[in-house]
């Protein structure tokens, strides 16, 4: 098929498997093969797209003009590509984890669990094709309502305060912040579309750049910079893969590809490093790294820690998006793709511990490499690449970094990326560390131990309770299988460093 | 004292219309209020009526020559607002019956208050 | 365009033939074929507009071949056209669905007595939207207001006879008040053609003071008829206590038709010179409309009657359609006659939601619903549908009308009423979700079963709602037509 009708349909693929999952969802085999099969047609599709780009051609189409001058247009450029390369490709991991997790721990409403998921998947495919503002914001706004019954699936009290959290914060940001940016660009520029080299310079004096600079950061709520990044805590009452996929991947991705697309496209980084436009921007990231980094410290729970880190590490993003070099900006976009890799391992194990062990807390975490090898293994894998160390992906998106920063002739901020990486290691390693060398506390409340993945060979003797086995008593396959799988990916994402820094190159070439 | 006497007319009409509206406000009987609104719109009839009248003009209709005719396309538009006038009126006071026969009163001081205990938002 | 005639004649024969016919469905089925003819020709003329030449705008029908100057003329160009399908679309969409709890109010035989008193309400809209001639705008305005006051009384308990009586009041001294301005501006010009109005009045003084009173007169009889924050108070109890079908119908068209006779008054026949730039009406208008926009939406939080919460919706977009009158340019115009199309489209959808509703579990209050969303889960989704417009959400009509207006407001400079608009969505989000959280979080009463609405009345309502999905993303024709509208209002202004 032509190239334009490969975008096309890679973004008809998951929202048709939301329907097609809503009409199967009588019989759940049926249903998750299904759905399975569809990220497994999807990712391909999407990935065709890629030798275009890397040979510098830029396919897209025009749907409608929504409003006269301002279509809802495709593009696909390499920040997209990449984006939506990761967003598709770490779905499949996640249907099979999702399916997984959610029949272990026997979750209602997998129908419409699932069906959203893919319509999440379809909103953040057209956010990473969007050629103007104008469909980026619809679909960033797709993406807000398609993942709300996500986040408020359990469907009881706290997921409804979590959900008017989630839904308020996103909303206000998007409406009051995001929406005003993007009109004042258009009344501005006349223009919504993204163009290299941005369409801002010389329509806006360089206070109102600042300014407009302010409502595009902040108004990418997404992006969880504080203050607006209350909502990612209080998502976390999400069943885990959504946590993962989700709260890891696409949608907080989605919020930093917003404020990397604009900072590209639409000012343009000359236009921002000669105005010296986003000085401001840099302390407010760089607080943001450090304050949700200390705080990850004070939480004992692994998903809240996990969150917080998550703020900390999209915050990076934003820093090398403000930084207004062309390596920071190369940095910026390689850590979309090795952050999330990483973190959805982490998130993954996290799930893989509340399904196989039913332990949330990290203080109950003693000893727990000893029952669950390969989930902590790959946690300890996952954890390395947040923090940035080789052999693994992150390492390399944290060098670019620093690299911007010093360029930027400011060494403030590698001082502060420093300093976060020794947090990152504060927080992360407590947990492999206490999982493989401490012993497991005598537990208090695990009476009903639900053994349904069967015996495995004796049973060690700890007191009064009996079911503490000895040997490995892992979480079911499908929910160690991909943590393990992405594991690896953090591995291979060192190697393969390289060729997302050449994709990424043109879109900072001559700058 | 000219603005008075040459403008008499619309002295009555203004004096008319704000006795109307003011019966319309301060009254609480429904009936009352279907009355100044009744007041109030016939001010507003002999606003325009009063408009038509020419200096010097007589009926309009033809007869001798050189006659001078006062305007009748207000007497004409005023025919139309009576009779909207009266539909109001007979829709009003039928609408006070039923109220009469719902509350077992017309007085809006009486069924404010039913109103606002039955009220459950 | 020997069709114009036909919009106001159709219905007004239709009244006493439904009147004299008394068969409960001969006579719904005669009611149901007149509006759907009534949108034909409506979208006919629409279409017919849409095809004038550069340089002409308006079509002209004098009625029983007088000549202007002596008779009534029709006159329609891009803006009437446009309310003219709104309000027959809304009717012909609407009124299928029958009287609903209207019926509980009348005995079955005088079944055609709802039918009759629509049919004439629907006559006096359109009238009052193709008319070019002033006095006649006051004629069909009574026609309109005496029937509404007759469908608002149908309601269920003796609140909607209050509800009519207060609108009855406050609806007649409007129209007054519209009466006597018409006489004042007949006094100035000596004309009741609006043609000739606006040419004799662009050449008198601004200073003049009969002028002033006339303008006054007129902007707030019609003030008072769309329900602008302040003189708002008759809405929210006439559109609660009216039968649902009936809150849907004037929810939609009543106060759109009243905003189109604000329009064609301030910037056809007074012309925007006078009013904006002499009269500096938007130092008014402005503040008003923003106060209408929190107000509305601040009350709509706290009411616990769904339909009560809608009605101050309504206000507060009525505030939204104000404001784009007071920013007095191209843009602002357009997004507040495109959100008369887009209005009429959610509340329409909406209060025929609540109608299923009422009509399956016979009851608006907002703790009645809990657990709906099990119960009746595809009303409920249309609902959201509903709500998000509302809120402005993309892909919806919603969001079209929101950005037409900030643009508006961001063309001028003006960031703070921007600002404001937008602050305003977010009053939406908390009212619209406080109902989802009801239907969808909490667990429906012991013992209740799935209870769909019937598909006579779902079906309606997915046409209302699925084409404010539609019509959020394909806005050619409506923003393209209040474009057009709003370019003839503001002839020669820079956008």
């Amino acid at each position: 098929m032509s190239v334009d009708m490969a975008i096309a349909v890679s973004m008809l693929l998951p929202l048709c498997g939301a329907f097609i999952v809503l009409f199967s969802g009588r019989n759940a085999n049926l249903r998750d093969s299904l759905m399975v099969l569809c990220t497994l047609v999807t990712f391909p599709v999407v990935l065709s797209l890629l030798p275009h780009v890397q040979a510098g051609a830029r396919p897209g189409f025009e749907l409608i003009e929504v409003f006269p001058g301002v279509p809802l247009a495709f593009e696909v450029e390499p920040l997209g590509m990449l984006y939506a390369i990761v967003a598709s490709g770490l779905w499949i991991p996640t249907a099979l984890y999702g399916i997984g997790y959610m029949r272990g721990h026997h979750e209602q409403n997998q129908t419409r669990f699932f069906a959203c998921f893919a319509l999440a998947i379809f909103a953040a495919l057209g956010i990473a094709f969007s050629k103007n503002l104008l469909t980026l914001f619809f679909f960033y706004e797709i993406l807000t309502f398609s993942t709300y019954p996500l986040v408020t699936h359990h469907g009881d009290e706290k997921a409804k305060k979590a959900g008017r959290v989630y839904m308020g914060n996103l909303i206000f940001t998007s409406v009051v912040f995001l929406l005003l940016a993007v009109l004042w660009t258009w009344q501005a520029t006349g223009t919504l579309d993204f163009t290299p080299g941005g369409i801002l310079a010389g329509h806006v004096s360089g206070g109102q750049g600042a300014v407009l600079l302010g409502l595009f950061a902040f108004g990418a709520g997404k992006a969880a910079m504080m203050p607006f990044h209350r909502w990612l805590p209080a998502a976390m009452v999400a069943p885990t893969p959504v946590s993962a996929l989700l709260h890891a991947v696409a949608i907080v991705k989605a919020g930093v590809f917003t404020i990397l697309k604009v900072v590209v496209y639409i000012f343009g980084i000359d236009f921002l490093a000669e105005g010296n436009l986003s000085l401001w921007l840099m302390y407010a990231a760089s607080a943001s790294i450090l304050i949700s980094s200390c705080i990850a410290l004070t939480k004992d729970n692994l998903k809240a820690r996990l969150a917080y880190s998550t703020i900390s590490q999209l915050a990076y993003i934003t820093l090398g998006a403000a930084l207004a070099t062309s390596t920071g900006v190369l940095g910026a976009g390689m850590h979309i793709a090795m952050h999330a890799v990483g973190k959805i391992t982490l998130f993954f194990c996290a799930g893989a511990l509340m399904v196989g062990a039913h332990k949330t807390e990290i203080s109950d975490m003693d000893g727990i490499g000893r029952r669950m090898p390969f989930t902590m293994g790959a946690f300890f894998i996952g954890s390395m690449s947040i923090i940035g160390l080789p052999p693994f992906g992150g390492s390399w998106s944290k060098w670019y970094l620093a690299l911007g920063a010093a360029d930027g002739g400011n060494s403030l901020f590698v001082f502060v990326l420093m300093a976060s990486s020794l947090l990152s290691i504060g927080y992360l390693m407590p947990v492999v560390a206490r999982a493989f060398f401490f012993e497991p506390k005598p537990s208090s409340h695990h009476g009903e131990h639900g053994d349904d993945h069967g015996d495995h060979g004796d049973h060690g003797d700890h007191g009064d309770h009996g079911d503490h086995s000895e040997g490995v008593h892992e979480a079911p396959l499908l929910c160690v299988l991909p943590p393990c799988l992405t594991a690896v990916g953090c591995l291979l994402l060192f190697f393969y460093a390289g060729e997302i820094q050449a994709l990424l190159a043109p879109i900072v070439a001559g700058g | 004292m000219s603005v008075v006497l040459d403008l008499w007319h619309y002295w009555v009409v203004i004096i008319l219309m704000m006795i109307g509206l003011y019966t319309v406000i301060a009254r609480d009987h429904l009936v009352k209020k279907v009355m100044g609104l009744n007041i109030f719109q016939s001010s507003v009839i002999l606003f325009y009526v009063a408009m038509g009248k020419v200096n010097g003009g007589t009926a309009p209709i033809f007869g001798e020559e050189g006659l001078v005719f006062s305007n009748p396309i207000p007497h004409v538009l005023m025919l139309t607002a009576i009779v909207v006038g009266i539909a109001t009126t007979a829709l009003a006071l039928s609408l006070a019956i039923r109220i009469q026969e719902a509350y077992g009163t017309c007085e809006e001081d009486e069924i404010l208050p039913m109103d606002r205990e039955g009220a459950g938002s | 365009m020997k069709f114009a005639p036909l919009l106001i004649v159709l219905p007004l024969i239709a009244a006493p033939l439904c009147v004299l016919i008394r068969h409960r469905t001969i006579v719904r089925v005669l009611a149901t074929a007149t509006t759907w003819a009534c949108l034909g020709i409506a979208l006919h003329l629409l279409s017919l507009v849409g095809q004038l030449p550069v340089g002409e705008t308006t079509l002209t029908y004098a009625l029983g071949g007088w000549h202007p100057s002596v008779g009534i003329e029709y006159s329609i160009d891009a803006l009437n056209a446009f309310v003219l399908v709104i309000v027959s679309m809304i009717a012909a969409v609407v009124l299928p669905v029958g009287p609903g709890t209207a019926a509980d109010a009348i005995p079955k035989d005088k079944e055609y007595l709802f039918y009759t008193a629509f049919l004439l309400c629907l006559t006096g809209l359109m009238g009052i939207t193709i008319t070019g001639d002033a006095f006649n705008v006051f004629v069909f305005l009574e026609i309109t207001s005496l029937s509404s006051y007759t469908l608002i009384a149908l309601g269920k308990g003796r609140k909607a006879l209050t509800a009519a009586f207060t609108y009855l009041i406050m609806g007649t001294i409007g129209g007054t008040f519209l009466l006597l301005g018409i006489g004042l501006m007949y006094q100035l010009t000596g004309s009741l053609n609006m043609a000739v109005i606006q040419e004799v009045l662009a050449g008198i003084d601004p200073t003049n003071k009969t002028k002033v009173v006339a303008f006054g007169f007129l902007f707030t009889g019609s003030a008072i008829k769309l329900a602008i924050f302040p003189l708002h108070q008759w809405l929210p109890n006439a559109y609660t206590h009216a039968p649902s079908t009936i809150s849907a119908f004037l929810a939609a068209t009543a106060t759109k038709v009243s905003f189109y006779v604000m329009v064609r008054f301030s910037f056809f026949l007074f012309g925007s010179a006078y009013v904006f730039d002499y009269l500096q009406a938007d130092r008014l208008l402005m503040p008003l409309a923003i106060a209408a926009i929190f107000v509305g939406s601040a009350a709509a939080i706290f009411q616990g009657d769904v339909k009560r919460l809608l009605a101050y919706s309504s206000i507060a977009q009525i505030g939204y359609m104000v404001l784009g009158f007071s920013l007095n340019s191209v843009t602002g115009l357009t997004g507040s006659i495109v959100h008369l199309f887009n209005h009429a489209l959610m509340k329409g959808g909406l209060f025929l939601v609540v109608a299923c509703v009422v009509h399956r579990i016979g009851s608006s209050q907002v703790q009645d619903w809990k657990g709906l969303g099990q119960r009746m889960p595809i009303t409920m989704g249309a609902f959201v549908v509903g709500g998000l417009g509302l809120i402005g959400v993309p892909v919806t009509v919603g969001f079209v009308s929101k950005w037409y207006l900030v643009l508006g407001a961001i063309e001028q400079g003006r960031f703070v009423v921007a600002a404001l608009v937008l602050i305003g969505s977010l009053l939406a989000v908390i009212y619209i979700w406080r109902i989802v959280e009801t239907v969808f979080f909490q667990a429906p009463p012991e013992g209740s079963e799935r209870c769909e609405a019937p598909l006579f009345m779902l079906l309606p309502t997915f046409i209302l709602l699925g084409a404010s999905i539609w019509f959020g993303i394909d806005t050619e024709m409506t923003a393209g037509f209040a474009r057009a509208a709003a370019e003839i209002a503001l002839p020669g202004v820079m956008p």
